[in-house]
């Protein structure tokens, strides 16, 4: 994207509250939570090729630890932000070991099991979780003494996290590392024989990932000031996964794209028709069909087709 | 003079099929060894055995002395053996240039490191190609971007599988140019070719396997004056 471009952009999101309804405004710190969410799962389809049916833990595994910290243990948000980005990061280290046992298909059940062990925990262990009933009552952090409960300022809150969140995710796609992880998705075998441990580079890669999923998690509980075990099932995971695809896997911005797409008819078009789930298998199809390889660069490669035919009419 | 491969009473298996027999060669530092022999004679076999894809069941690979075998890939691929697979295997979705570094290692004690200038100095047409993806590279040019990567990890050893398989003629030519330079800096190499010619024209050791065991092993000039021998081994010249 050109500077102005980029300028544009930056003036769009910043003035954004400024212009929107509330419900607008808070329609966009969801989406903001769920491109974080895609793009930290992108991580992993995209770059890494592999296919995770579970990146639902880590959004829902942050947000419960959260929470039962500050109602069970009366911690506050300084505390509870930074021990439950660690537990969680460390939980990835191990579901990362169980799962990347097996690549493709294995890999994608895997992460499927571990996290209905996790979905099914939440729902059962009613003295942690409260099960169905979720942990209520919680309040969202107040950073430098500033309220976030007013739309604009969560808003705020949740645009800064994300802009550094992705800016971070781009900086590990772009990197040496991010490199040899492309590299391991093209080839894995050629890889390991250029000296390099493929399955290191898929660990941390994995455990990356969760740690982003586990951003998105707090800004979630923090956004929702509830959590539910419904966070955590495999519609969670489903929806990210879609969010990925449909936008395009292994581009920046196509799980942003993607993450805009679900949430807009998830929240939006939910108002006005029941069944919006069957709008968004439509949608995702309408996708797959015309734009395989996702909307960002589906539509780059139209535009070009549209521009060269423009021009050859001239 | 120091002993860069040695194979010694190699056996290896795919599942229950016994594919190399007892295969024993030595590679001198500083030579190249072509590995010659018809289509299914284990030659492939034999690469995919010293870069550890498919561990020997039984012998000794040593490399400089020291005992590989049972190490992993990247283990091996880390004491110094390269490898330049057949079929090319780039990264299509990476660039020409992050083929390069992703491959890149450090070596300890080599007088002239090889660098992303160097390979472009031994392969100047990859100049203005760096920002492209290597899936939309020529044949001839994703075997120098091989060859290239290759060379990026300082390899003690080189092998090299079929590297001008599937090329036109005058891009075989540049790549057996491109040999004998790597040969004249006194890279070892280890060369398997179904272009005899150009392997009997480098190498100055030659090894014929013939369904998974040594049928001739000795100097390149012999096999070049016994026109039996590559009769026998490997068909018509």
């Amino acid at each position: 994207m050109s500077r102005a471009g980029w300028v544009a952009l930056a003036a769009a999101l910043l003035g954004f509250p400024l212009v929107g309804g509330e419900y607008y405004i808070n329609l966009a710190s969801q989406i903001f939570i769920a491109a974080i969410f895609a793009a930290s799962l992108n991580l992993l389809v995209g770059y890494g090729g592999l296919p995770s049916l579970g990146h639902a833990s880590w959004l829902g595994l942050a947000a419960y630890i959260s929470a039962w910290m500050s109602l069970k243990l009366g911690l506050a948000h300084w505390a509870t932000a930074p021990l439950a980005l660690l537990a969680t990061t460390l939980v990835g280290c191990a579901f990362g070991w169980v799962s990347l046992r097996a690549t493709g298909l294995g890999f994608l059940m895997l992460t499927l099991a571990l996290s209905q062990v996790l979905w099914g925990t939440a729902y059962r262990w009613v003295s942690v979780t409260d099960g169905d009933n979720g942990l209520r009552g919680l309040t969202r952090p107040t950073p430098f003494g500033i309220s976030l409960d007013d739309a604009a300022s969560f808003y705020y809150f949740a645009l800064a996290i994300t802009a550094v969140a992705v800016w971070l995710m781009a900086v590990f796609v772009a990197s040496p590392f991010g490199v040899a992880l492309r590299g391991t998705r093209d080839q894995a075998r050629r890889m390991s024989a250029l000296g390099h441990d493929v399955w290191l580079i898929r660990w941390i890669t994995f455990v990356y990932a969760a740690f982003w999923g586990a951003v998105s998690g707090l800004l979630f509980v923090y956004y929702n000031k509830y959590i539910h075990p419904a966070s955590l099932s495999i519609t969670a995971s489903a929806e990210g996964l879609l969010a990925v695809i449909a936008g395009g896997s292994a581009t920046l911005a196509g799980p942003i794209v993607g993450a805009v797409i679900v949430m807009i008819l998830k929240n939006y078009v939910s108002g006005f028709i029941e069944r919006w789930n069957m709008l968004l298998g439509f949608v995702f199809v309408f996708i797959v069909i015309f734009m395989p390889e996702g909307v960002v660069p589906g539509v780059r490669r139209l535009f070009g087709r549209g521009m060269r035919a423009w021009r050859s009419r001239r | 003079m120091t002993e860069a491969l040695s194979l010694s009473g190699i056996d290896a298996l795919y599942g229950e099929s016994h594919v190399l027999h007892q295969v024993s060669f030595n590679l001198n530092a500083g030579r190249v060894l072509a590995l010659l022999g018809r289509n299914g004679a284990g030659k492939t076999t034999c690469m995919s055995t010293i870069i550890g894809f498919l561990p020997p069941r039984a012998g000794e690979i040593r490399l400089f002395g020291e005992a590989i075998g049972k190490l992993s890939p990247e283990t091996i691929s880390r004491k110094g053996v390269g490898f330049v697979p057949q079929g090319r295997r780039i990264f299509p979705s990476l660039t020409v240039q992050e083929n390069l570094a992703v491959s890149r290692q450090k070596r300890k004690g080599v007088a002239m490191p090889w660098t992303l200038e160097r390979v472009i100095e031994l392969f100047p047409r990859m100049k203005n190609r760096l920002q492209q993806l290597a899936g939309s590279l020529s044949g001839g040019e994703q075997q120098m971007l091989a060859i290239g990567r290759a060379l990026m990890g300082n390899p003690r050893v080189l092998l090299m599988d079929e590297p001008s398989e599937g090329l036109a003629p005058l891009i075989v030519a540049e790549v057996g140019r491109t040999l004998l330079r790597l040969k004249q800096e006194g890279q070892s190499i280890v060369l398997v070719e179904q272009n005899i010619k150009l392997a009997l024209g480098l190498a100055d050791e030659v090894v014929i396997l013939n369904t998974g065991r040594v049928a001739f092993s000795g100097s390149a000039g012999q096999v070049r004056s016994d026109q039996a021998l590559i009769t026998q081994h490997l068909g018509v010249f």
